[in-house]
C-alpha cells in the first residue's frame, strides 16, 4: 500500500524512441493515443490502483511574495526551464514492483506510427504517514 | 444509534448468511443495506434484538438481489427462499471470516480492505478515506477482491498468521481520517482472540496494547514525532500498558514463542521503565536475539543495533550496525544516531541530513532533519 506518482514531462524528460512532435501526428494516431491512456485510467480504477490523473497547461506563471502590502510579482513563463511537467497520475499499489510494471505500460501508449512511444516517466514515491510501531 | 454495537455485530450477521448458503460476496452487500437500513431506521425505532433484525433485514436483501439477479439473467433460483429452521445460532464462527478476508490468494492491501468491510463493518467510504484513495477505486478494491475469494470453501480454517499480518498492516499503516485504524485494529484483534486460543493472537493484542499506550504522548503538538526516550511518560496510558503486559504474561507462559509475543516483550520492556535511562536494555536485546531467530529480518537486525549500542556503547552498537546492508530503510538514521552517541558530531549532523533525504514520511524526515540542525547549530558555536 504505496502511492507514487508517474510524472510526464513536455521537457526535461530523456527524449524517447519514438519521438515526433503531436502536431505531426495523424488525427487517428492522436485519438488512439488519448483512448490508451483512458483505457489505461478505466483499468486501474477496476484494479483498485487508482487515484488520480490530471492534465496541466504547458505554460504557466512564476508567482513571488513582494512584501508586505504589495501585490504578488508575477513573472514568465521562462523559455529557459528546463523541467516542464505535462500531467500525472496517481497510483495506490502493493509494491515498488507493481509500480514500475504500471509505469511502463503506460509508456506503451502509442504514438507516430500507432507504435509505443516509449516515453521516460519519472516515477516519484510520496512520502507516507508514519508507521505506529517503529522499534 | 449505536455504531458500535452495529460494528460489532456485521461479522456475526455475514457468518449467519454465509452459513444459510449464501454466496460470499453478496451476502457481504446484503449485510451493508441492512447496516445502512438500520442507521435509518434504528433511531426512531430501536430493535429489541439487534442481530436478529440485521440478520432478518440482510437475508430479505440477498433475496431480493438474487430474484433480481436471476430473473436479469433468466437462470434457475439455486437459494432457499426461507431462512433455514431453527433459531440464529448464538455462537459467532467469525473466525472463518478472517482466515476468508486475509487469503493469501489477496494482496494485503486488499485483505485489509476486505477485513476492514466484512469483519470491521466500516463502510467502503470510510475505509476509502483511511486509505487516501477515491472511493470508487475502494469499491472495485473490495468487490475484486470478493470475487477472488468467492470460490473458497468457508469451513476450513486457514493460517491465522495470515490475519495476524493484515491486523498487524491495520494497525501500523493508514491515515488518521475519520475512522482511528489502531483502535480498529485493536477491537478486531480482541474479537479475535476471543475467538481462537493462540499465543501469538494475544501477543499481537499486546504489542498493539503497548504501543497504543504511548499514543498520545509521540507526537508533539505541532505534530512533529516525540523520540521514546524523550516522551513524558506520565501520559502513558497504564491502563492499556496493564492489560498489555498480562495479556504477553499470560501467552509467554505457554512456551510457544512467536514474533508478535518477542516485539511485545520489548515494547513491555520499555513500558516498565519509568525513565528512559532505567530502560533494560540487555534484556531487550536478549529479546531481539530471539527476534532475529523468529523471523531472520534485515529491520530487526537493525533494531538489534540501536538496543546493543545502548547496552554496550555505541561502538559496540557500531560493531552491530556493520554487517547490515546500508540501503536498508532507517539504516542510516541509526548510523547517524550512534555516532552522535560516540562523540562524532559531524558525521551524525552528515549521515542525519543524508536520513532525511531518504526518510519514507514527512514526520520522520521532519525529526531528522531537526536532529542535523541541532548538531550544526552546536558545531558552529
Amino acid at each position: 500500500m504505496a502511492k507514487y506518482l508517474l510524472l510526464k514531462h513536455y521537457r526535461g524528460a530523456p527524449t524517447p524512441a519514438n519521438f515526433v512532435p503531436m502536431g505531426q501526428w495523424t488525427p487517428q494516431e492522436i485519438s488512439d493515443h488519448v483512448q490508451y491512456m483512458n483505457d489505461f485510467a478505466a483499468r486501474l480504477e477496476q484494479t483498485g490502483e487508482f487515484v488520480d490523473a490530471q492534465a496541466l497547461a504547458p505554460e504557466g506563471t512564476f508567482v513571488q511574495y513582494a512584501g508586505e502590502g504589495r501585490p504578488p510579482v508575477t513573472d514568465g513563463p521562462f523559455a529557459e526551464t528546463k523541467d516542464l511537467i505535462a500531467g500525472w497520475m496517481v497510483i495506490d499499489v502493493d509494491s515498488y514492483e507493481r509500480a514500475v510494471e504500471l509505469a511502463g505500460e503506460l509508456s506503451a501508449a502509442p504514438g507516430a506510427g500507432g507504435k509505443p512511444i516509449h516515453e521516460w516517466l519519472e516515477l516519484r514515491p510520496f512520502l507516507a504517514a508514519p508507521p505506529t510501531i517503529t522499534e | 444509534m449505536n455504531e458500535a454495537l452495529l460494528r460489532r455485530l456485521t461479522p456475526s450477521v455475514l457468518a449467519v448468511l454465509v452459513r444459510r448458503g449464501a454466496d460470499f460476496a453478496a451476502a457481504e452487500d446484503a449485510v451493508q443495506d441492512a447496516l445502512v437500513e438500520a442507521v435509518r431506521v434504528w433511531p426512531a425505532d430501536p430493535p429489541r434484538d439487534a442481530k436478529g433484525w440485521l440478520v432478518t433485514v440482510a437475508w430479505r436483501r440477498f433475496l431480493d438481489a438474487t430474484r433480481a439477479d436471476t430473473a436479469r439473467r433468466r437462470r434457475e433460483d439455486h437459494v432457499d427462499e426461507e431462512p433455514a429452521p431453527g433459531p440464529v445460532p448464538g455462537a459467532d464462527d467469525t473466525l472463518q471470516l478472517y482466515f476468508l478476508c486475509a487469503h493469501p490468494s489477496l494482496t494485503a492491501s486488499s485483505a485489509v480492505a476486505l477485513t476492514l468491510r466484512a469483519v470491521g463493518g466500516l463502510t467502503t467510504r470510510q475505509i476509502a478515506q483511511a486509505y487516501l484513495v477515491p472511493e470508487a477505486t475502494m469499491a472495485q478494491r473490495i468487490s475484486r477482491a470478493k470475487r477472488t475469494v468467492s470460490g473458497i470453501r468457508f469451513d476450513r480454517p486457514g493460517d491465522i498468521a495470515t490475519v495476524l499480518r493484515v491486523l498487524y498492516l491495520v494497525f501500523n499503516e493508514g491515515y488518521s481520517g475519520d475512522v482511528d485504524l489502531a483502535a480498529e485494529a485493536i477491537r478486531l484483534t480482541r474479537q479475535l482472540a476471543a475467538q481462537v486460543d493462540h499465543p501469538e493472537v494475544a501477543g499481537l493484542l499486546a504489542l498493539m496494547l503497548l504501543h497504543h499506550a504511548r499514543r498520545t504522548a509521540r507526537t508533539a503538538p505541532d505534530g512533529s514525532l516525540v523520540p521514546l526516550a524523550e516522551q513524558d511518560r506520565g501520559r502513558w496510558d497504564t491502563g492499556s500498558i496493564a492489560e498489555g503486559v498480562t495479556i504477553l504474561q499470560a501467552a509467554l507462559a505457554r512456551d510457544r514463542l512467536g514474533e508478535f509475543q518477542a516485539q511485545a516483550a520489548i515494547a513491555a520492556l520499555h513500558a516498565d521503565a519509568r525513565t528512559a535511562e532505567e530502560t533494560d536494555w540487555v534484556q531487550i536485546v536478549e529479546w531481539y536475539d530471539e527476534l532475529a531467530r523468529l523471523t531472520d529480518s534485515p529491520v530487526v537486525r537493525l533494531n538489534r543495533a540501536v538496543a546493543v549500542g545502548e547496552a554496550d556503547g555505541p561502538r559496540a552498537g557500531l560493531a552491530a550496525l556493520a554487517p547490515l546492508d546500508d540501503a536498508l530503510p532507517r539504516h542510516t538514521a541509526v548510523a547517524a544516531y550512534l555516532h552522535e552517541r560516540d562523540g562524532d558530531l559531524t558525521t551524525a549532523a552528515r549521515l542525519y541530513t543524508e536520513a532525511a533525504r531518504k526518510a519514507p514520511n514527512l514526520a520522520e524526515r521532519d525529526h531528522l532533519t531537526r536532529q542535523a540542525a541541532r548538531l550544526n547549530v552546536r558545531r558552529s558555536r
